[in-house]
């Protein structure tokens, strides 16, 4: 995955999550995000990793990672194993986001998803204007090589999450360098880069 | 020969024996009154002992694990690639003990030692042994070495069985347990594969109803076809591809039985090296150890129960073309390991060489051993 949320994103994160919760990070990469949630929120759970140098990398992180292929569901975990399943910048890169969606709310209590906001006003503007597949900072990828095969916007995500049953408890909206603004707050998937969302189930 | 010893390797190394005169209550029922268990340690034990690492061997392997006998050895331990100095185990930080299991036959009390009820060897009666009464006996030698906790537990295979027992028996005396190219039991199909290799043995008419020592034979035609059947359950279908396809060692066909095909001749060399070096009766004895191995069994099946009271972080590693101990044998046991919230990483790697590439220098696997280990050192200081 040639995303990278940086550490403003993991600080969005961890405010959400309760100190000594169970937590599972679905492509957890080099395992930043759980190293840094397991020293500032005393969290214990698991890395879901398929790529062998973030495996690696993630054991150097001291944390546990696993190696699976989350297309292939979590049917290792039993049903409410972790208090937050984190998905962050890796559902457009899975062959059924709705899958892992419910799988997430199977095996956990809360789900958090972040995710490349396609409805942004430069992809927009690139598609509509420019009568390109959008190239930006958020998704660097052109159309025929990116492993982004299932771009939502902040829209599409809700009415999914409402199609599925999913109470969504909080939103943000932040730009690249993952800043949030008045102007992100009033129009979100207008002005949002990355979507990041807390949700249960209803 | 090495020209001269690499400079990561642990150089030359000696075994020493180590007696027990405790009896051992083994899990068959039978008991051994007194035993040796042969072990090689490589490093050095550090001032609070905390700092020793356990090396469990597979089906035919030994003590031996590093390191070369003598100038004139032709081949290191069977683990060169995994433990020395400076690599994934690394000597320079670990006090690193590889032990011959009991039943053994390269020193360890095993059917080819003498029975002192019978000042003749042991043969067909000595007991049948299992996992447990090997993590037993390992912890008898970790009390002698006064290594009152390992920092980690390490096998492949059948090795990593042990690692695995260690956890349940042992909670409190091993830190970490590394899993390799293992399975929480066998399947119907690894049973029948080591029935037939006990077959071959129990019929050759040398076998004597495994008192052959006593006439002076061996059963080496058996011991060489359990060998030859052994390999190929290690080897994957693209790994005897890669390496011999249909190649003929004399470019044409002879229309006879003799050697014609390359894996043939492989095949017959590893039966070659393997009798006269191996013993028939720890290699019935060994299967028979593989067969038993089910730390679930005593808790309904349920491996989640059999490992409750583990404390033990793991690492658990499995290679993609391995048929024997497949990847989902090994994803059994991680399952079992975090459904208790235990710490467990788990790496699948991508390797061709099916069963044995436990055994073999492959960048991303010792980087991934590597990187869990340095993580141990660093917890016990070393």
């Amino acid at each position: 995955m040639t995303l990278q949320l940086d550490r403003t994103d993991f600080a969005i994160i961890a405010d959400w999550i309760k100190p000594g919760s169970g937590v599972l990070d679905l492509g957890c990469g080099d395992g930043t995000l759980m190293a840094y949630l397991k020293q500032q929120k005393q969290v214990r759970g698991y890395g879901i990793e398929i790529d062998d140098d973030n495996i690696t990398a993630s054991v150097k992180n001291g944390i546990n990672v696993i190696h699976m292929d989350l297309n292939e569901g979590l049917s290792e975990f039993d049903e409410d194993s972790f208090d937050y399943v984190i998905l962050s910048l890796t559902l457009q890169a899975m062959q059924s986001p709705e899958l892992l969606l419910k799988e997430m709310m199977r095996v956990g209590t809360e789900g958090i998803v972040t995710f490349p906001n396609f409805g942004n006003w430069k992809s927009r503007l690139q598609l509509s204007l420019g009568g390109r597949m959008p190239v930006t900072r958020t998704l660097p990828n052109t159309w025929y090589n990116t492993p982004n095969i299932h771009l939502c916007t902040i829209k599409d995500f809700e009415e999914l999450c409402k199609t599925l049953g999913f109470k969504i408890i909080e939103r943000r909206a932040v730009d690249h360098v993952h800043k949030s603004s008045l102007g992100l707050k009033l129009l979100p998937n207008l002005l949002g880069q990355i979507a990041l969302y807390r949700f249960r189930r209803a | 020969m090495p020209d001269e010893i690499p400079a990561d390797s642990v150089g030359i190394v000696t075994p020493a024996t180590a007696h027990f005169d405790q009896p051992l209550s083994l899990t068959s029922g039978g008991v051994i009154d007194a035993y040796d268990l042969v072990y090689e340690s490589y490093g050095e034990l550090n001032s609070d002992k905390s700092n020793a690492i356990l090396i469990c061997h597979a089906l035919s392997s030994n003590h031996h694990v590093a390191g070369y006998h003598s100038i004139e050895d032709t081949k290191p331990g069977w683990w060169e690639n995994m433990v020395g100095p400076g690599k994934p185990i690394d000597t320079n930080r670990f006090f690193v003990v590889g032990v011959n299991n009991l039943g053994g036959c390269y020193g360890s009390t095993g059917p080819a030692s003498i029975n002192p009820d019978t000042n003749k060897p042991y043969g067909p009666d000595f007991p049948i042994v299992t996992v447990r009464d090997w993590v037993e006996s390992q912890a008898s030698l970790a009390d002698q070495l006064g290594i009152d906790r390992w920092a980690a537990v390490v096998g492949g295979s059948l090795g990593g069985m042990q690692a695995i027992q260690w956890t349940i028996d042992y909670p409190e005396r091993l830190g970490h347990a590394v899993v390799i190219a293992a399975a929480p039991k066998l399947t119907a199909q690894n049973i029948a594969f080591n029935e037939v290799a006990r077959q071959a043995i129990r019929t050759d008419p040398n076998f004597r109803d495994g008192r052959y020592y006593d006439f002076d034979t061996e059963p080496d035609r058996g011991l060489r076809i359990a060998r030859m059947l052994g390999h190929i359950t290690y080897l994957s279908d693209e790994a005897m591809r890669e390496k011999f396809g249909r190649d003929l060692r004399d470019e044409k066909i002879d229309f006879d039985f003799d050697v014609e095909f390359q894996v043939e001749s492989y095949l017959r060399y590893q039966a070659d090296s393997f009798i006269g070096k191996f013993d028939a009766n720890t290699y019935l004895l060994i299967t028979k150890v593989l067969d038993y191995f089910d730390p679930a069994a005593s808790h309904g099946g349920n491996l989640t129960k059999a490992i409750a009271k583990a404390k033990a972080d793991f690492l658990v590693v499995s290679f993609t073309s391995d048929w024997r101990f497949a990847p989902s044998r090994s994803r059994e046991i991680v399952k079992a390991i975090h459904d208790n919230d235990l710490n467990v990483s788990y790496a699948e790697i991508k390797a061709s060489q099916g069963h044995d590439a436990f055994l073999m220098k492959i960048p991303h696997y010792l980087d991934v051993v590597s990187a869990y280990m340095d993580r141990v050192a660093n917890e016990v200081g070393a």
